[in-house]
């Protein structure tokens, strides 16, 4: 599977929604750990925003309104860091949706998280995930989007794993300092629920069409 | 936990209008959102604006009025309103003068408004921001800008409020904001947790028998964590911190805030006042003017905070404008 036709994107977009949704718990419990316990209610506010805005707007004129609607709808009500920076991952401009332009438009978005949080891999964010997942996507060789998402996702749990041997240098957990460690950070974690669910969308629809 | 809330509704959109309504003689919601502006605020003057997120009433909400901010952003409970919101806040109340944004440093906030004054920079809507950072326990002084905003808020919302009101163009409230700002600090003292709304959970374990010095006001660790103490002693441990923090000596001039954390009640925030002024008197510091409330609060949490605000001529003159909103006045009825 090369690329995902416009009504794809927006449904892998809202499945990725639904996991986070379906992960509120999960993220309230990992936040509560070593943060203020807000980022699932955060972020599964934030989808359930983005859902409803998708199905909305749908069918869109083309893949960046699909992401700008979702980036928009996240930045405009989950607040605090999350809001911003989770946003920002969707707003990052894209052309047509393959491995390659993915690989693109994830590049994007995660120079444009670091310009806007300032945080840099090792930092014990949402960074550490989304970093080792761009890299994969853009290493992935072939121009085949479930295998490119597939590797992505594998490498954004790698980060999340990673996460838990670093001192955090931002938010509540920052102050923590080594008592974070051995603790994983939740925005990684999200990077992560999303990625696996764009895979499992992007392996399905490609077993569907062949 | 007993919590007065309507379960699985919008509490700040609730806790929002129902406070409107209240104070609709001097609050307007500004396009139904959870922001709203002072009504009868001066015109052709710098804009106020200020923010954060709610739960910790009655910061920031309780600070607009005359001579204080014109409008505020109140975001989800603990986290920053979104830039979007802060944008149509800044329109709402913006005179052509330049707005000028000030609420505490926290990474939420620092980002959100940022991303804010991105947006009215492309409107052409001119803007300048003020951290506030004045918990001094939060971080070491070399990494000032690591600090949180506390208490502090109060006294940097009071000045800037009256520089604005003086007519002075975005440049120079900026000056004087800024100036205010690294004239203030606070150390705070938890005794138990607040609970997020909502949510049913506490902020943070404290056993029934300890206090934790410097704990930030949702639950951040602080310095020490000890067991319960008197509270000449509470108040002996951090007044010298802050004084040692801030350098004061005999003939500094200081205005002064005991700052309840959300349910230490006035009897036990007088007894640390107490304590207080006999050390600040003894250290023969002036004291302008001193106030015990509970403005900066994290629901239920018990404790409190002192905050000192060093004054010179110029901060004294915009400390002691009167100013005016349901939940903060300076100044006396002539």
């Amino acid at each position: 599977m090369k690329t995902m036709t416009v009504e794809q994107v927006t449904d892998m977009i809202i499945y990725a929604c639904d996991a986070i949704i379906e992960n509120k718990p999960y993220l309230t419990d990992i936040d509560s750990a070593i943060g203020d316990g807000d980022h699932g209610i955060g972020m599964a506010g934030g989808m359930a925003k983005a859902k409803e805005a998708l199905l909305a707007e749908r069918p869109f004129p083309d893949v960046n309104a699909v992401f700008k609607t979702t980036g928009m709808s996240m930045l405009n009500s989950i607040g605090g860091a999350s809001g911003v920076i989770f946003g920002t991952m969707f707003l990052g401009g894209v052309k047509g949706m393959g491995a390659l332009s993915l690989a693109k438009l994830m590049r994007g978005s995660l120079e444009a998280v670091k310009e806007r949080g300032k945080a840099q891999p090792g930092d014990k964010t949402m960074v550490d995930a989304l970093e080792l997942a761009v890299l994969a996507m853009e290493n992935s060789t072939g121009d085949d989007l479930p295998a490119a998402l597939a590797a992505a996702k594998d490498a954004a749990h790698k980060g999340v794993e990673d996460t838990k041997q670093y001192v955090a240098k931002y938010g509540r957990a920052k102050s923590l300092l080594e008592r974070a460690i051995g603790h994983q950070d939740a925005g990684a974690t999200s990077v992560a629920i999303i990625f696996e669910a764009m895979h499992s969308y992007a392996a399905n629809a490609a077993e569907a069409d062949a | 936990m007993k919590k007065i809330i309507n379960p699985g509704s919008d509490i700040v959109a609730e806790m929002m209008s129902g406070y409107l309504a209240a104070y609709s003689r001097y609050f307007e919601r500004i396009s139904g959102n959870n922001a709203f502006a002072y009504k009868n605020r001066r015109k052709g003057k710098v804009s106020l604006v200020i923010g954060g997120g709610s739960g910790h009433e009655p910061l920031f909400s309780g600070f607009v009025g005359d001579g204080l901010a014109d409008a505020a952003a109140c975001g989800n409970i603990f986290a920053s309103p979104n830039p979007q919101l802060i944008l149509e806040t800044a329109r709402a109340v913006n005179e052509g003068r330049g707005v000028l944004f000030l609420y505490g440093c926290y990474a939420g906030d620092n980002m959100n408004f940022d991303m804010a004054e991105d947006l009215c920079d492309m409107e052409g809507i001119e803007t300048a921001h003020v951290r506030v950072w004045d918990d001094c326990a939060s971080a070491p002084k070399e990494r000032v800008e690591d600090r949180r905003g506390i208490a502090g808020d109060v006294y940097v919302i009071k000045i800037a409020g009256a520089a604005c009101d003086a007519g002075h163009d975005l440049k120079e409230v900026l000056r004087i904001t800024e100036k205010a700002r690294d004239s203030i600090n606070t150390i705070g003292l938890a005794t138990r947790p607040g609970s997020i709304p909502g949510l049913g959970k506490l902020t943070f374990e404290l056993g029934d028998d300890e206090i934790e010095f410097g704990m930030g006001l949702h639950g951040e660790p602080g310095i020490e964590r000890t067991k319960m103490q008197p509270a000449c002693e509470l108040v002996e441990r951090m007044y010298g911190e802050i004084k040692n923090e801030m350098g004061l000596g005999a003939g500094d001039k200081v205005a002064v805030l005991v700052n309840g954390l959300g349910s230490t009640t006035l009897l036990e925030l007088s007894i640390v006042y107490n304590e207080l002024n006999s050390r600040m008197q003894a250290d023969k510091l002036i004291v302008h003017d001193a106030e015990i409330k509970s403005y900066c609060t994290c629901q239920e949490m018990g404790g409190f905070s002192i905050t000192i605000l060093k004054l010179d001529d110029e901060l004294e003159k915009y400390y002691d404008t009167p100013c005016f909103s349901p939940y903060y006045a300076r100044g006396e009825i002539k």
